[in-house]
């Protein structure tokens, strides 16, 4: 009934081989099996966009996706946008901005930005706010996150 | 929040899903998207003996154009509809509505056949099937089928297909010449479920009605065409009191619940609000000018 399935998923650029368990949801398989705690856990439903990862280069809830799932796809986290003292230029804006207080929802944010910047426009910060009603930020700093994020609208690279 | 234990079987084609679901004889659910199901898995709502996961089915996210329809994979994502030029040139009403539909990271997996099969009673999609008389087509180990929307919808997440049955594609036939569209949701924030929406589509001939199509959605246990206001409006050109008689008419053929987010009277009275901006909006179209 519970037995497991062998998956080979690219993550971050690394193949990662592991026995999974069908109920097994990506963000636990991120965080508990492969140690990527950068993706975060919120609300486990769909809501709030903590746990947001780019599947095949789409940003996707990791919560409502099972690691079975993703056998043969590249899954993208957090952790591949930059490292210390390597931000990448998103990152380097929400810094620059000061986009994130607590950091829990920064992950979904980070993610969620590189999705919304490679696929719209954004002309207008309505546009970045509509683009971020899936992600929740419980401290409400949503006004210099868009800002964040306007500073790199048309910039080429910016979401690379 | 963690989903109950099931069993797994990843297929690969039509032919291995509905065989699957038929073995497990009702203890199936099948995954598309995943982006209700898996919330109800991870609420123990529901608790499936197994999974069909149909996201390795080749072929069945495709949106294809006839000479008179549009035919689109049910394993089409919402992001394909809301960026598909087909559907922008032939049913730009559905190109409008995907972007109402939550948030980019559901509208990268969420499907059209999953979200026609759950019939969220707040959902755009079972309202814009209706708007547009879609066909749905289903398949199961027993043989096929076609079902008409407006006879798929039943009651709230209640539509007419069996455990053993899933959708295959849905059928919308293309828009007459002279048509226009119109499509007016509020919700509390950008990409929730909808607290009222209203889709209309209005073809015009020697300055008149020649056919009015009004659809409903948030406002009862299923979206719906409101017949009533399309009779009234046939023959007319588009003016103030047949709008204000369109408004009372859709305002009176519904019973919305109140709940948390809104009371019935409020959703009726938007509901009102949104069929005279829609009708509108469609009218403008109609005749060629922005709306």
């Amino acid at each position: 009934m519970n037995r497991t399935r062998d998956i080979a998923v690219t993550v971050n650029g690394t193949v990662c081989e592991a026995a999974v368990e069908p109920r097994l949801l990506l963000a636990d398989f991120l965080r508990h099996t492969l140690g990527l705690t950068g993706t975060h856990v919120g609300c486990e439903h769909g809501v709030c966009g903590a746990c947001t990862v780019l599947v095949d280069g789409d940003s996707a809830r990791a919560c409502l996706m099972f690691a079975v799932q993703a056998d043969g796809c590249g899954i993208e986290t957090v952790e591949s946008l930059g490292r210390i003292g390597q931000l990448n230029a998103l990152q380097e804006s929400f810094h620059d901005h000061h986009a994130l207080q607590c950091g829990f929802c920064t992950p979904g944010m980070l993610m969620t930005a590189t999705d919304l910047l490679r696929k719209y426009p954004l002309a207008t910060d309505d546009d970045i706010r509509q683009g971020l009603s899936g992600n929740l930020c419980r401290c409400t700093g949503y006004e210099h996150i868009v800002k964040a994020i306007r500073a790199l609208v048309g910039k080429a690279g910016a979401a690379k | 929040m963690k989903p109950p234990i099931f069993d797994y079987i990843a297929a690969t084609s039509v032919d291995m899903a509905i065989a699957a679901l038929a073995e497990a004889g009702g203890e199936a659910k099948i995954l598309a998207g995943g982006q209700s199901l898996v919330p109800m898995l991870n609420f123990r709502l529901l608790r499936p003996s197994i999974l069909v996961d149909i996201n390795r089915i080749a072929g069945l996210s495709s949106i294809e154009e006839t000479a008179d329809s549009i035919r689109i994979g049910a394993l089409t994502r919402h992001y394909q509809l809301e960026t598909s030029p087909v559907i922008a040139r032939h049913l730009p009403v559905l190109s409008c509505a995907m972007t109402h539909v939550a948030h980019l990271a559901i509208r990268n997996r969420g499907t059209i056949g999953g979200s026609l099969s759950h019939a969220d009673p707040a959902a755009e999609l079972p309202m814009v099937a209706l708007l547009l008389d879609a066909t749905l087509h289903i398949m199961s180990a027993f043989g096929q089928r076609s079902v008409a929307a407006r006879d798929f919808f039943l009651d709230a997440m209640t539509v007419d297909l069996a455990d053993t049955d899933i959708v295959t594609a849905i059928v919308l036939p293309k828009l007459p010449p002279r048509t226009g569209w119109g499509f007016e949701e509020v919700a509390r924030r950008h990409g929730d479920f909808a607290l009222a929406a209203v889709a209309a589509v209005l073809t015009v001939s020697d300055g008149a009605i020649a056919q009015a199509r009004i659809a409903v959605t948030g406002v009862g246990p299923t979206a719906l065409r409101v017949g009533e206001a399309e009779a009234l409006l046939g023959g007319h050109p588009l003016e103030q009191n047949l709008i204000d008689q369109a408004i009372a008419t859709v305002r009176a053929a519904i019973a919305p619940e109140t709940d948390l987010h809104a009371s019935s009277d409020y959703r009726r009275h938007l509901a009102g609000v949104l069929t005279g901006r829609a009708l509108t909006a469609a009218w403008r179209r109609a005749l060629g000018c922005a709306a």
